[in-house]
């Protein structure tokens, strides 16, 4: 027998992207880059005020300037919906959610809430005519202060009777929390402060919706994470059927979670485009989305743990402040629940008790923002557990190894109810100290210490995990969310044998046509050239649940996985009937269809292709064609994970914080690209870093927030942040064939809290052991002189 | 008012209102929709274009102010099916993810190494200040620009 030459394996190997060259050119196209013949252009008159009873909107003044074509109120389209702006999550049965119109109808509630909308022919003159109408308002009072707004002194929606939108608790066993408190040696408390943060995309949010008057159909062009969500959504909302709509996500700058929603420019866009007849064009304001796309955090928390005499926690208690904003949007209640299975941490725990009541406010609504509850859980955990060491005099690497679930304990039972797939937590923490030379950095920081430098240095370790794959779909019914978490693929072999990959996926940066084209490919046995991924067109990909969560891979990942080997399946019996062999016989290598044993009777997949094609000779009752699809839902959620480590100098003086290095070690399994699982890594240390130095959307007190452009809002630059130090350790996930996790979620988990821990380690010694985020010189400064005797 | 220039070595003349931004001018009138606008207070650098060979955010330059320059946008920097070596390196180290920032970050990168051809990485990470992106944590960013700087010129030029 000769020996075959088997093509070395695509996945797994650093494949430079296929997105890029478009990209890197200009020729990608994005929402705003779109341009139709006819098309209206819409500017959205927004409240400058936080609360107040609209009195009167006067069009008239904008109406009379060039090239509008038209102006309406919030009262006027009153007839234009079928339904109310969607919340996809009621988490409780007596949950409160205000009506929430795409315009505002006799009140608004948050600087920004969108008031009036303009048409005009030019995107100058929209903006010049909203700025024109006229709006008299008589003002309410703000409600700010999450604490004030749950004591219910001054109601956001006059007609909920509460602030409060929902409490939702998840405590297996009370009793088992009380006794490992009484029985604690040690207990420590924490109060964290989740401070609200602008998204960020760096391309704003845009839509065009282009109607086709006499088919009665609607092309809609948005720049989203979810068109099928979306389409959905839009048809409910705007009362369109769905089979007139076509939702189509071009080029997508980013998203973070901020892209995962249904928004009233969207709904305004269409319902816009039905009345005109025309293209309507909207296209998002730097300055406008600080207010008018949703922010992510906005929690206090109070957490406990109980430990006993050795260090080990026995108990974690974690009271949550939910800041809903003033609606709930898409997922908006959700968010904290995403985190509330996650407040173990790494950790072995045996008792544990959560509880979080969400509040309205007068700000723009929170949402899902990169990590969605995940963030917020680790960095309580992980601050916590940073404090319960210096109680006990331990070393925070140590704490943590007394503390991990071992790595002969998965799948592990969490005590709130989940089932960690597989770890090795003290795998990924000792790599992570050996990168860094751990105990030469603490030597450094003890020189500093003795020599009393005022350029103080701190180590900040977070060990995390998280849970990705959104989602089992009979889990989010418990949760009462209200879709399924599965995610669709087809896989089709072309007459020539190339072969199309349709995703119901869409990326926004993450680069799946790269990712999935080696899926395929690797099955296949064929060059990832010769395939194409489809996605982020209804038309195109009818199926799908969308991007978010770092789900693609885990959920939408496999299903192109399984329909691949569906497509295989089909092809064998097809070369089997062909080289008249027994199918049990005939075996896929390197892209031939083999009869074992005899290498000179085989067919390539291109053959069989065409074979199907024809449908000349297939086997009896066999249709033609070779294609198959997936529609897969997950068995479980993925649990990735790992340890980072900042390394962080304090300026004492000037209240200075840089970051000198950063050593991150994660696990996600499996790895198809590991060029695209660094970059993911990358890009969220830095967004999570940022939340502990730079970023805060800030309210002042009459609720304007203040951090509307990026001069104020603090996205750091290239030279802000260092070169870091990545590495991975690979524990597959038997949740899924390929044994993969998710990545895009995992940097901005562990970054904040490994930065806020090593700026507390580097003043511990000054007596400080608690600072906010962002921990700004002034709030530094302010801590050092706070603690001074 | 007229505005009269040089766009990728194609002159272009237009009547245009004199509030005009080149940004808008290049995009919404000349049709090259490749540089991208991030922000309205010329943050972010999104819409960095070379003018005369430097870069500048062309959201802070109004079109009438360009009269007579001679404009590099993003779609004038490959040569043909050619990369430009900036933007090969961009590709080879993912430098790239959204894309959104992408063609002012390579204009940025493309100046900067024009300037200073052979920066050191703190060099480069101060000469990006001015450009903002969201997905990559800069890292590749400032591997792709410090490894482009290291092909030779002679093979960058031909």
């Amino acid at each position: 027998m000769t020996a075959v030459e088997v093509p070395p394996r695509v996945v797994g190997t650093r494949l430079r992207r296929r997105e890029d060259p478009a990209l890197l050119t200009g020729e990608a196209r994005f929402v705003a880059d779109l341009t139709v013949p006819g098309t209206l252009h819409a500017a959205i008159v927004r409240s400058p005020v936080a609360h107040a009873r609209i009195r009167s909107v006067d069009l008239a003044p904008a109406l009379a300037l060039p090239g509008v074509v038209a102006a309406y109120t919030g009262e006027d389209l009153q007839g234009d919906w079928a339904a109310t702006l969607p919340c996809a999550w009621p988490v409780t049965a007596d949950m409160k959610s205000p009506a929430h119109r795409p315009l505002a109808v006799g009140t608004v509630n948050y600087v920004g809430d969108a008031v009036a909308v303009v048409l005009a022919e030019s995107e100058y003159a929209a903006h010049d005519a909203a700025e024109a109408v006229v709006v008299d308002y008589d003002p309410l009072a703000a409600v700010l202060d999450l604490e004030d707004a749950a004591s219910d002194r001054v109601l956001v929606h006059e007609d909920l009777g509460t602030n409060v939108s929902y409490t939702w608790e998840l405590s297996p066993d009370p009793d088992a929390v009380e006794r490992a408190f009484a029985e604690a040696a040690h207990t420590v408390s924490g109060r964290y402060v989740q401070q609200r943060l602008l998204p960020s995309a760096m391309e704003p949010r845009g839509v065009l919706v282009v109607p086709h008057p006499f088919g009665g159909d609607f092309t809609v062009y948005s720049a989203t994470q979810i068109p099928h969500i979306l389409r959905v959504m839009l048809a409910v909302t705007v009362g369109v059927p769905e089979t007139s709509l076509r939702v189509v996500a071009p080029s997508v700058g980013g998203g973070f979670g901020s892209k995962l929603n249904v928004y009233a420019e969207e709904a305004l866009a269409l319902a816009l485009a039905r009345k005109t007849r025309k293209p309507v064009r909207w296209i998002e304001e730097r300055s406008e989305q600080a207010v008018s796309t949703i922010h992510g955090r906005g929690q206090i928390q109070h957490i406990d743990l109980a430990a006993d005499a050795g260090g080990r926690i026995t108990a974690v208690r974690v009271r949550l402040l939910a800041d809903m904003g003033a609606y709930l949007q898409l997922v908006t209640p959700g968010v904290p629940l995403l985190g509330a299975f996650l407040y173990t941490g790494v950790y072995d725990v045996g008792a544990y008790s959560f509880s979080c009541t969400s509040v309205f406010t007068t700000k723009t609504p929170t949402d899902a923002y990169r990590g969605a509850g995940r963030p917020e859980a680790t960095y309580a955990i992980e601050r916590a557990i940073d404090a319960l060491a210096r109680e006990m005099d331990l070393d925070p690497a140590e704490i943590r190894r007394r503390n991990f679930i071992p790595a002969d304990r998965f799948p592990y039972d969490s005590v709130a109810g989940l089932v960690f797939d597989s770890g090795n937590y003290v795998a990924a923490l000792d790599r992570c100290l050996e990168i860094a030379g751990y105990e030469e950095l603490r030597a450094d920081q003890a020189r500093r210490r003795e020599e009393g430098d005022p350029r103080q240095i701190g180590l900040g370790l977070s060990s995390y995990v998280e849970m990705c794959g959104l989602a089992p779909s009979r889990v989010l019914a418990s949760l009462n969310y209200s879709a399924g978490g599965w995610e669709a693929a087809t896989v089709r072999v072309l007459p020539t044998g190339k072969v199309q990959v349709v995703t119901g996926t869409s990326p926004h940066g993450q680069g799946h046509e790269t990712s999935w084209s080696m899926i395929a490919a690797d099955r296949l046995g064929i060059s990832p050239g010769d395939v194409e991924v489809l996605h982020s067109d209804t038309a195109v990909a009818p199926y799908g649940m969308d991007t978010y969560g770092s789900r693609s891979l885990a959920v939408g990942g496999t299903a192109v996985y399984l329909a691949t080997e569906r497509v295989i399946d089909k092809a064998r019996r097809i070369a089997a009937h062909q080289l008249e062999a027994a199918e049990e016989d005939v075996r896929l290598v390197a892209g031939q269809f083999q009869v074992q044993g005899s290498p000179d009777r085989a067919m390539p997949l291109a053959a069989v292709a065409f074979e199907a094609f024809t449908a000349h000779n297939l086997p009896e009752g066999m249709e033609p064609n070779l294609e198959a699809s997936s529609h897969f839902d997950p068995p479980n959620f993925t649990f990735p994970f790992g340890t980072h480590l900042a390394v962080v100098e304090v300026d004492t003086e000037t209240g200075a914080a840089r970051l000198l290095r950063y050593v991150a070690v994660d696990d996600c399994g499996n790895q198809i690209n590991p060029l695209i699982v660094e970059g993911q890594v990358h890009g969220g240390i830095v967004q999570g870093a940022a939340q502990a130095l730079w970023e805060e959307a800030s309210y002042d007190d009459d609720g304007n927030l203040v951090s509307t452009t990026l001069a104020d809002y603090l996205v750091p630059s290239a030279a802000e942040v260092p070169t870091f130090e990545t590495d991975s350790t690979v524990t597959p996930s038997p949740t899924n064939p390929m044994g993969v996790k998710g990545v895009g979620e995992a940097g901005t988990i562990a970054a904040a809290p490994a930065v806020m821990n090593a700026i507390v380690d580097a003043l511990s010694t000054h007596g400080v052991s608690d600072i906010d985020m962002p921990a700004s010189p002034q709030r530094i400064c302010r801590a050092i002189q706070e603690v001074r005797p | 008012m007229k505005v009269s220039v040089r766009v990728n070595g194609v002159g272009h003349e237009h009547e245009v209102e004199p509030r005009t931004l080149l940004v808008h001018y290049l995009r919404d009138v000349v049709g090259l929709t490749g540089t991208n606008i991030g922000c309205d207070t010329s943050s972010c650098g999104a819409c960095t274009v070379l003018i005369g060979g430097e870069s500048v955010k062309s959201c802070t330059v109004l079109a009438v102010q360009a009269d007579g320059a001679d404009i590099t946008t993003i779609e004038g920097l490959a040569d043909g099916d050619r990369l430009h070596p900036v933007q090969e390196a961009f590709r080879e180290h993912h430098a790239l993810q959204c894309g959104y920032c992408t063609p002012g970050m390579v204009m940025a990168a493309v100046s900067l190494l024009a300037e200073n051809p052979d920066p050191t990485e703190a060099e480069v990470r101060e000469g990006l200040e001015g450009n903002l992106c969201r997905c990559t944590g800069y890292h590749n960013i400032v591997k792709a620009i410090l490894a482009a700087a290291r092909v030779p010129a002679e093979s960058a030029a031909s």
